[in-house]
């Protein structure tokens, strides 16, 4: 299999091949970060560049782990400072070029943004949560968590709950997993459901017990803050009531369900307490397999098409 | 508590007239038929009288908690028997607000001791009837609410109903919205017209109304949800609402009486027990009104009962609140109008005010007169000859734009949940 993309933007156009391709040099990738010394300088002598706007997210260490690991200088960028909107952009890609930086990750509030920087600029762009649209790595790492539990996608019942209407992993989720023969349905209030999402290939749910009945996989979405929902939801409590995932929920699903979330959860609203750490919830798991997919994206990137090592093979 | 009724004329599922004998236990109707063999002792002998199920009221103020002073459980019960209605709705403008689940069971509570007849809620649309931040519909739904109202208070904006409509989606629950645009009302106090003019007061068009009718429809439409139009009052409202059906908007829509038997002219002499909200309008407005009270456009006719305080009734027409006294007289001039004068069958009128509101509301137990049904019913004599006399209300609000008209028909009894709550010698 030759990997031959510049940039990982999207899950939209990327083929089951591809997407099992990347999991599988990311279990190998594992053995790296499992190692006392976690160095495979495969990235000796790049640089990698992150734009992350203002925030110290868990997502940008996840990357500057990642980057480290595989021995490649990472360099910060504030968004805030340069990248302020879009127009910005293209010349930032060109500096950053000029300069010799190999890989640009960036996270960007404004959806569309990664694929504009893609395009004006010669370096790798990995897209780390672009507006609502997508958040490909995270999708990734949600995958190669199932893969793990589950053997394989083709049939498997997995629920999406929460914010959907504001949710860019559930975007790249949808797209991934319809792509590899899993069956999707979105849970949540109907406010927060995107108007037609059952064109891409889900089914709908308001009534969370309907939604996750004999489920394979949960995977929780995060709220935003209750003050950004304006008239979109009556309050986080109403959430709790009809949505949050606990034990009575997972009676309705398979008994080997597992629950995962991206993080930071909002702890008894989103998932109760008594779920988590119970061995149904993998969000452990899908932390380390975070920097696991993202050695392997960059890894992959930096090849340019180029047959890989064969320890990854 | 077991109770006979006998001799009643009572129409069966089929629309015929027949002499029956009711029997009621434990709240239920157990049994109807031509000379029930019950020996109980006591029994009410409704020889000659009508027995019809208990009228449902799906647009009225209770005023309680908050506004005792206007209206109280009590009291607007106690209007409403005298009325033939068994069911009341209490609209959400109470202080505090009926907008969560607390609000309800209070409500409820107070409503257990103190009401003669059958109280449901409507959910407030927002917190505080604000305008802008969603109440917890569905905590309110399982606490008990029927419907989610926006209270008579249309300041909101069409995102915020818009969400409304999506989200109450998820509870299979009807929305309420009484439609003004406040912008174009302005600081009209009666329908803009020939008479506002000729009286020198300040108009409220009918696109006041009409404007946010189509936007709600509309919105309804898009959000798949149940959109329900109280208390409308214009041609163009029906016209609205007739079309809307025609293209499959999931649209109900309630009248009350003064919008088919009052017109603007009545306005001529300041009246102000005629001043209400949506304003009295046109003769052309009260015929559409009719007519879509004949063909189904409006699936319902409500009492609009909104009391207020006779202080604040007695003074000049642009200062005197909105409000209008009419439990006691809802049945009885809407029966005159559309039974006597228009011809409509009793059924067809009745449906209007029992059946329809019983579906809406999704109470199944409600609205007729069936084995198992609530034992709510009314006792009704078609022939008496009754002079409407407000100082006799059992309403706070004893004012009315009806008093001293003579219409035909007397209410002499009302039976709610198989209790006699009220009873006249006959």
């Amino acid at each position: 299999m030759k990997f031959t993309r510049k940039d990982f933007i999207s899950l939209k156009d990327v083929s089951s091949g591809e997407i099992n391709y990347i999991l599988k040099v990311a279990e190998t990738m594992k053995h790296v970060i499992a190692q006392k010394n976690k160095r495979a300088a495969i990235l000796n002598g790049k640089s990698v560049i992150t734009l992350f706007g203002n925030t110290l997210s868990r997502n940008k260490i996840s990357y500057d782990l990642a980057a480290g690991y595989l021995g490649a200088n990472v360099v910060e960028m504030k968004l805030g400072d340069e990248g302020g909107d879009l127009g910005n952009l293209i010349d930032l890609g060109r500096i950053i070029d000029q300069m010799g930086g190999d890989f640009i990750i960036i996270r960007h509030p404004m959806s569309g943004s990664a694929k504009l920087l893609a395009e004006s600029a010669l370096a790798c762009v990995i897209n780390a949560g672009d507006g609502i649209n997508e958040n490909p790595t995270q999708s990734l790492l949600d995958l190669l968590t199932i893969k793990e539990q589950k053997g394989g996608f083709k049939n498997l019942k997995v629920s999406i709950i929460g914010d959907v209407m504001h949710s860019r992993v559930a975007r790249s989720n949808i797209w991934a997993l319809t792509t590899l023969g899993a069956r999707v349905s979105v849970i949540g209030p109907p406010t927060l459901i995107p108007d037609f999402i059952d064109s891409l290939g889900v089914k709908i749910f308001y009534n969370a017990y309907e939604g996750v009945e004999s489920a394979d996989v949960i995977l929780s979405l995060k709220l935003q803050p209750e003050r950004q929902y304006g008239s979109l939801m009556p309050s986080t409590n109403e959430y709790r009531n009809l949505f949050k995932i606990d034990s009575e929920m997972l009676s309705y699903a398979k008994p080997d369900v597992i629950v995962m979330h991206p993080g930071p959860i909002n702890r008894g609203i989103e998932i109760s307490s008594q779920i988590i750490g119970t061995k149904n919830c993998l969000i452990d798991d899908q932390i380390t397999n975070g920097v696991a997919v993202r050695m392997a994206l960059l890894y992959l990137l930096s090849m340019g098409g180029n047959p890989i090592n064969e320890a990854f093979n | 508590m077991r109770l006979l009724i006998k001799n009643a004329s009572v129409f069966d599922e089929s629309g015929s007239l027949d002499i029956s004998d009711i029997f009621i236990d434990y709240g239920e109707i157990v049994e109807i038929g031509p000379k029930l063999n019950y020996d109980i002792p006591e029994y009410i002998d409704a020889k000659g009288k009508y027995v019809f199920p208990g009228l449902i009221d799906v647009s009225c103020k209770i005023c309680d908690p908050g506004f005792e002073y206007k209206e109280d459980i009590a009291t607007v019960s106690k209007s409403a028997i005298k009325g033939g209605f068994t069911t009341l709705t209490a609209s959400p403008d109470t202080n505090p607000v009926i907008d969560d689940k607390t609000v309800v069971k209070y409500i409820d509570n107070k409503a257990k001791n103190l009401s003669y007849v059958n109280i449901y809620q409507y959910g407030g649309m927002t917190k505080g009837l604000n305008g802008t931040q969603m109440s917890e519909v569905g905590q309110m739904k399982q606490a008990g609410v029927v419907a989610i109202s926006d209270g008579g208070k249309a300041d909101y904006d069409a995102s915020l109903l818009s969400n409304v409509l999506k989200y109450s989606t998820m509870f299979d629950i009807p929305v309420i919205t009484f439609c003004e645009d406040k912008s174009i009302s302005g600081a009209g106090v009666m329908n803009k017209g020939i008479i506002s003019t000729e009286v020198g007061l300040r108009g409220i068009p009918r696109e006041s109304e009409e404007v946010v009718v189509a936007r709600n429809l509309l919105l309804a439409k898009y959000a798949g949800a149940r959109i329900h139009i109280t208390n409308i009052s214009t041609k163009g409202s029906v016209w609205l609402i007739r079309e809307a059906k025609k293209n499959g908007v999931k649209a109900t829509c309630d009248t009350c009486p003064h919008y088919f038997t009052l017109t603007e002219e009545d306005l001529r002499g300041y009246g102000t027990f005629f001043k209400v909200k949506p304003p009295l309008r046109t003769k052309e407005d009260v015929e559409a009104v009719i007519e879509g009270i004949f063909d189904g456009t409006i699936d319902m006719v409500s009492s609009g009962h909104s009391p207020e305080t006779i202080e604040r009734k007695m003074t000049d027409f642009e200062n005197a609140a909105y409000g209008i006294s009419s439990l006691e007289t809802a049945f009885l001039v809407s029966y005159n109008c559309l039974v006597l004068e228009r011809g409509m069958g009793i059924m067809d009128f009745l449906k209007k005010l029992t059946v329809n509101p019983a579906k809406f509301l999704n109470l199944p137990e409600k609205g007729g007169l069936q084995v198992g049904m609530s034992a709510d019913m009314f006792i009704f004599d078609a022939h008496a000859e009754n002079k409407i006399d407000p100082s006799t209300f059992a309403s706070k609000a004893k004012f009315s734009p009806y008093s001293g008209k003579t219409v035909k028909g007397k209410v002499l009894g009302t039976i709610v949940q198989g209790r006699i709550m009220y009873l006249q010698e006959f």
